[in-house]
């Protein structure tokens, strides 16, 4: 079973936070199929929103294909999402740390590794995609 | 849950001019005292199912519309319809509908337990297990009297006892404004999971300034302002209609002619439009953001004020 966290002032809107929590729990194997999310009674008691909030959520969830509702007992871990194993998240999780503690000692900080990695991936998806035309 | 939406469907059709799915419905409700008007031309919907957030600067007329809706109050002129039924003072429609008054409506020299009781000789289905069950998890003692309870202490046991006559209505009259930000939250987590095991058969609404909150946990809105109505609808659909529009100060005008400018901050250089769309906005002059909750709650509460939209209006004609 796992917790959720919902930032008001994110602006990411609630429903689409706990979508994102859960796949994200499931890429990383903190969820495995079969599964159970916590009820919308326990997800509202604990984080305070509204249970139409969780509906939706875990309705796009189903639509997915991640979860499915099985009637009187509650939502449970259908699949894995599409990609790479735990194992590789971990590995490249480790690689990226290699990589950020080379980035602090030359100085960078926190920020300025952020927006080097978006401008990286935002680089990349440009190039990935010229290539695509050529 | 199945018989609740049978009895549910009985009352709609049962009322002539209901629109099945609304909790509340109401048509140019006014309420004029001596003097003012409380209330001119309300016209609002609540589907059933909801947390509607009922905000408004202090006299807006909030209180006065929740009166209404309990059958405390009876409008001067137009309609309300809530269930489908006509609220009054008969135990038949206000079996249906929880209010809380803003200030709680407890004896301080009884017990909660005491008031479980009374409750249960004053109301027909009165789930005195409901009440109890509740109050023992908030750990909030039964046999203590209710005026040496915390504030906190004291609207959780006002709401459980509200919510133990299972109404299928919940109006709220700012519970929490007095309540410290942990006692605000356990009242808001009672509040959403009252909503989470009804299933769809609890309306609530909620009036409070706290607008951080109430974007929090509230999936519909009506906000009153100067006695009117300003804004009503899903909370969600309100968002996505509008959009602050961030472009040159010069040629406002397409903007206004297809898109309604709520609210128009200026520089010499930008002009900043909080519009409700009208379709895409296509003009490349203009930036086009997501507005926030706040935003979009602060926009309409000064809207029918001395606006800028109103100035800005003036510019562009000329």
């Amino acid at each position: 079973m796992i917790s959720f966290r919902v930032d008001g002032q994110s602006g990411v809107p609630p429903y689409l936070q706990i979508v994102r929590q859960v796949r994200q729990a499931v890429r990383m194997g903190v969820l495995d199929v079969g599964d159970q999310l916590p009820s919308v009674r326990e997800v509202v008691g604990a984080v305070v929103i509204n249970p139409n909030t969780v509906l939706k959520a875990y309705r796009d969830l189903e639509r997915e294909g991640l979860v499915e509702v099985r009637a009187g007992q509650g939502t449970f871990v259908r699949s894995r999402p599409p990609g790479p194993p735990p194992s590789t998240h971990f590995r490249l999780g480790h690689s990226l740390a290699r990589w950020v503690r080379e980035a602090r000692e030359a100085g960078l900080d926190d920020e300025s590794m952020e927006s080097l990695l978006r401008i990286t991936l935002q680089a990349e998806a440009a190039a990935s995609g010229s290539e695509e035309i050529a | 849950m199945s018989e609740r939406r049978a009895a549910r469907g009985q009352a709609a059709g049962a009322s002539e001019g209901h629109s099945a799915g609304m909790a509340i419905e109401t048509r140019a409700l006014s309420k004029r005292y001596r003097r003012a008007s409380a209330l001119t031309d309300c016209t609002i919907s609540v589907p059933e199912g909801r947390l509607s957030a009922l905000i408004g600067p202090n006299g807006a007329g909030k209180t006065t519309l929740l009166r209404i809706l309990a059958g405390m109050a009876s409008p001067t002129a137009g309609a309300a319809a809530v269930l489908g039924d006509t609220p009054r003072q008969d135990p038949s429609f206000l079996a249906e509908v929880g209010f809380l008054a803003q200030e709680i409506p407890l004896y301080r020299r009884f017990t909660p337990e005491d008031h479980i009781r009374i409750g249960a000789h004053m109301n027909a289905r009165w789930d005195a297990t409901l009440a109890r069950t509740r109050l023992e998890e908030l750990r909030i003692p039964l046999d203590q009297r209710v005026g040496t309870l915390s504030g906190g202490q004291r609207a959780q046991v006002a709401l459980a006892l509200t919510l133990a006559k299972r109404p299928r209505l919940l109006l709220l009259d700012e519970p929490v404004a007095a309540l410290d930000p942990l006692a605000r939250r356990h009242f808001l987590a009672t509040l959403t999971t009252a909503l989470a095991d009804a299933e769809g058969g609890l309306t609530v609404v909620l009036s409070s300034h706290l607008v951080t909150d109430l974007e929090r946990i509230c999936d519909h809105v009506v906000l009153l302002s100067r006695s009117r109505v300003q804004l009503c609808g899903d909370i969600d659909s309100l968002l996505a209609e509008h959009k602050v529009l961030i472009g040159p100060q010069k040629d406002t005008l397409p903007i206004e002619r297809t898109h309604q400018v709520v609210q128009a901050v200026r520089t010499a250089r930008q002009s900043s439009l909080l519009v409700r769309t009208n379709g895409p906005v296509i003009d490349p002059a203009y930036q086009a953001e997501d507005v926030t909750f706040e935003e979009l709650v602060l926009a309409y509460m000064g809207a029918d004020e001395a606006s800028p939209a109103r100035h800005l209006t003036t510019v562009g004609e000329d």
